[in-house]
């Protein structure tokens, strides 16, 4: 297994499904000459060529509803937003057309496209390019949303994401593009959607966390570990479909759940777990569950701020003591 | 340059000469000069459509019979039949539709077509059965004439298993993967870049189809047109586009929506080819969209035709039409494209009564055996509530 950055594992996953599927096309801004805005895309346009590597004027709402148009047709595109705060324009056709095609058309236009890019909080942003929009896009049927948090789960779940015959919303997280795994070299290595991975066992309690909030609640369980805690980190990779049987087999075992997340407390995806955890495994808890979201407020600019607005390393071990009553 | 009734933009010049040129072409139609001194008229100021002078009106409709008999001489008469069969057959169904709209047996919104049919029976009959087309949610007329069957179609507007997009899609969401009918959108200007996606997916195939995108004349204002069109030049993609220029956005008109509202015009900024069209006369519309589709097929260029047309219903069942005035839908009634193509090819001697009574009775066994298929399709089965939300 090669040990590659989260950026080197999507690159590879665009290339192999290129390869394999000619009706597999790449499109965004600056995904060609420039090589993409996090190179993500780097090298594709020199092996793929103009025809299949797509610069696109900026124009969110024009290329994600050319790319739904292009899948009613046959193909299956691969549409970069530079970050998933200006898919915000192309919302319509992503959940006006890509989500309810199959349905409103009786079951006979699927549409087979990914919609990627990254996702969350970059480096002092402010609050325009710092949005984490998984719960929008979870909250509809007819849509597929995943957000892996390595390098071989980026890889593997990309080159399924592609092979899937529905619309997936793939997000990636720039702080985490750097971040080095190791990945399967095998080039039919994919990993399902909905299956969510447990990236760390424990029995004293359950931290449920995504995305960015993956590596920070392994830390946080290093850390409990030191205090003789031992904490499981389950990450869902796919929102939706969510793999809640993981999770509540998680709970039924340490009785004791956190759900961490960059995003946005309110109707979010930790509000839909705990929702679910409570109807299904209420009779498990030992405490009431516990969520970690970012601050309820837009993005600010300033370092400390911004640090505040994000959940840390502390915040986690802090709530796992309170459910485990260790405080 | 087709007659008094359309005109058409050439933009691939620099910008300089670019509106020199427009300014040489963009000579108005009579019904164009009209609609232009009705604006200058004033913004709020609907007695303007009152005034019509009877004379200048029987004037238009004989000009305009007259460049249709040019057109027909060289036309085949099974064509011809075939157009003025689809014509009759989407305003009798539409007739359906609204007698059963008010009976209770169809529900939600169903916007009628009713004096747009030349426009979409004219374009469509340039398409080959592969070529592609999507359009709005006023759409039971473009399904009939790409040749989704009205028995489908009825029973689809029924909520009906046995419909299009069996019961799941209504009125406004009507599909026919057979025929490449890619649907009735109903986000005003949605169906815009989706068009121009399947147009760029037939080019990237490697195969001469062409998709026509039909949206009405307030879809104009929306991103999504601005979007498509520059994108179709840009990337060279066989994208017809047709706005269906009714003059009125539900109940707003033209001219308290649209600044500039020479809708053709907005196609020199992104050099796009555009061509103004009469679309009270279905020859009219189907010459100009061959044009298009020749450009789209063989030289893999996008167009846009602004056909002029009129909706004689309300902008839905529910709409009274009060923005209206009833001189002004008259005047248009005077100009009904069936009425005009049925006058024209009696004239010329290529039908007779008889000939448009045998039409007649063969549109009403159709449209009454869609209601008999609609009335005796089932409703669907309680379990297709989750079917068809993903595919396997």
């Amino acid at each position: 297994m090669a040990v590659i950055t989260i950026r080197e594992a999507l690159n590879q996953a665009l290339a192999e499904e290129m390869r394999r599927d000619e009706n597999v096309f790449l499109m965004g801004e600056e995904v060609a000459a420039y090589q993409g805005a996090y190179k993500v895309t780097k090298g594709l346009l020199q092996e793929f060529g103009e025809k299949r590597v797509i610069d696109t004027p900026i124009v969110e709402l024009g290329f994600a509803g050319l790319g739904v148009g292009a899948a009613m047709a046959g193909l299956r595109p691969v549409v970069e937003f530079m970050t998933f705060n200006f898919s915000i324009l192309a919302t319509d056709q992503i959940i006006n057309s890509a989500a309810k095609m199959l349905y409103m058309s009786g079951g006979q236009f699927n549409i087979p496209i990914v919609f990627r890019g990254p996702n969350g909080s970059a480096y002092q942003v402010s609050s325009q390019h710092s949005q984490a929009l998984e719960s929008w896009y979870a909250y509809f049927p007819g849509i597929k949303v995943v957000m892996p948090s390595t390098a071989a789960d980026a890889k593997g779940l990309l080159k399924s994401a592609i092979r899937d015959n529905n619309p997936v919303i793939f997000m990636e997280q720039e702080r985490m593009y750097g971040n080095k795994g190791e990945v399967p070299d095998d080039e039919d290595f994919t990993i399902p959607l909905g299956v969510a991975d447990i990236k760390r066992e424990g029995k004293d309690a359950t931290i449920v966390a995504r995305s960015l909030m993956v590596p920070v609640a392994l830390k946080a369980a290093e850390e409990l570990e030191k205090q003789d805690v031992s904490v499981e980190v389950i990450d869902p990779r796919t929102i939706r479909p969510l793999d809640m049987e993981t999770i509540i087999n998680s709970v039924k075992k340490t009785n004791r759940l956190v759900i961490a997340e960059e995003s946005h407390h309110f109707c979010g995806v930790a509000a839909e777990i705990s929702a679910v955890v409570m109807e299904r495994a209420f009779d498990y808890l030992d405490a009431p569950v516990k969520r970690i979201s970012g601050a309820d407020v837009p993005m600010p600019y300033a370092k400390n701020l911004e640090n505040l607005a994000i959940p840390g390393v502390k915040q986690i071990v802090d709530a796992v003591r309170e459910v485990a009553y260790l405080d | 340059m087709r007659g008094a009734y359309a005109y058409s933009f050439s933009c691939g010049l620099r910008a300089g000469e670019r509106l020199i040129e427009m300014s040489k072409q963009a000579k108005p139609s009579p019904s164009r000069a009209q609609a232009e001194e009705a604006n200058a008229a004033g913004v709020l100021d609907p007695e303007v459509t009152d005034e019509i002078n009877p004379t200048e009106l029987e004037q238009e409709h004989s000009a305009r019979k007259e460049e249709q008999k040019h057109r027909v001489e060289e036309m085949d008469r099974d064509l011809l039949l075939n157009l003025l069969y689809q014509m009759i057959l989407i305003r009798r169904f539409e007739e359906k539709c609204a007698e059963s709209y008010s009976l209770g047996k169809i529900g939600g919104f169903c916007h009628l077509y009713i004096g747009q049919e030349a426009v979409a029976v004219g374009a469509i009959s340039t398409l080959r059965k592969d070529d592609y087309v999507l359009t709005s949610y006023r759409e039971h007329g473009q399904a009939i004439a790409k040749g989704v069957s009205a028995d489908e179609i009825m029973a689809e507007l029924y909520g009906k298993a046995g419909g299009c997009s069996s019961g799941k899609g209504g009125s406004m969401h009507l599909f026919d993967s057979d025929v490449n009918f890619l649907g009735g959108h109903a986000i005003v200007g949605g169906q815009i870049p989706l068009a121009t996606g399947v147009a760029f997916a037939a080019k990237y195939q490697g195969t001469d189809r062409v998709a026509l995108c039909f949206f009405g004349e307030a879809a104009v204002n929306q991103g999504a047109f601005h979007e498509s069109l520059n994108l179709a030049q840009l990337w060279k993609i066989p994208c017809i586009y047709i706005c269906e220029n009714n003059q009125y956005g539900m109940g707003t008109s033209l001219k308290r929506a649209m600044s500039l509202q020479d809708v053709s015009q907005k196609a020199c900024a992104y050099e796009v080819a555009s061509e103004f069209v009469d679309g009270m006369d279905v020859l009219a519309v189907r010459d100009a969209t061959l044009r298009a589709v020749e450009r789209g097929r063989t030289h893999s260029l996008p167009t846009l035709l602004e056909i002029r047309t009129y909706r004689f219903m309300g902008h839905s069942m529910s709409d009274p039409g009060n923005y209206r005035t009833r001189a002004e839908i008259e005047k248009y009634q005077e100009r009904d494209p069936i009425k005009l193509f049925t006058a024209t090819l009696k004239e010329t001697g290529i039908i007779d009564d008889a000939a448009v009574q045998e039409i007649e009775k063969r549109v009403r066994e159709e449209v009454d055996r869609s209601v008999r298929f609609a009335e005796e399709s089932p409703e669907p089965d309680p379990k297709e509530l989750y079917t068809h939300i993903y595919k396997d």
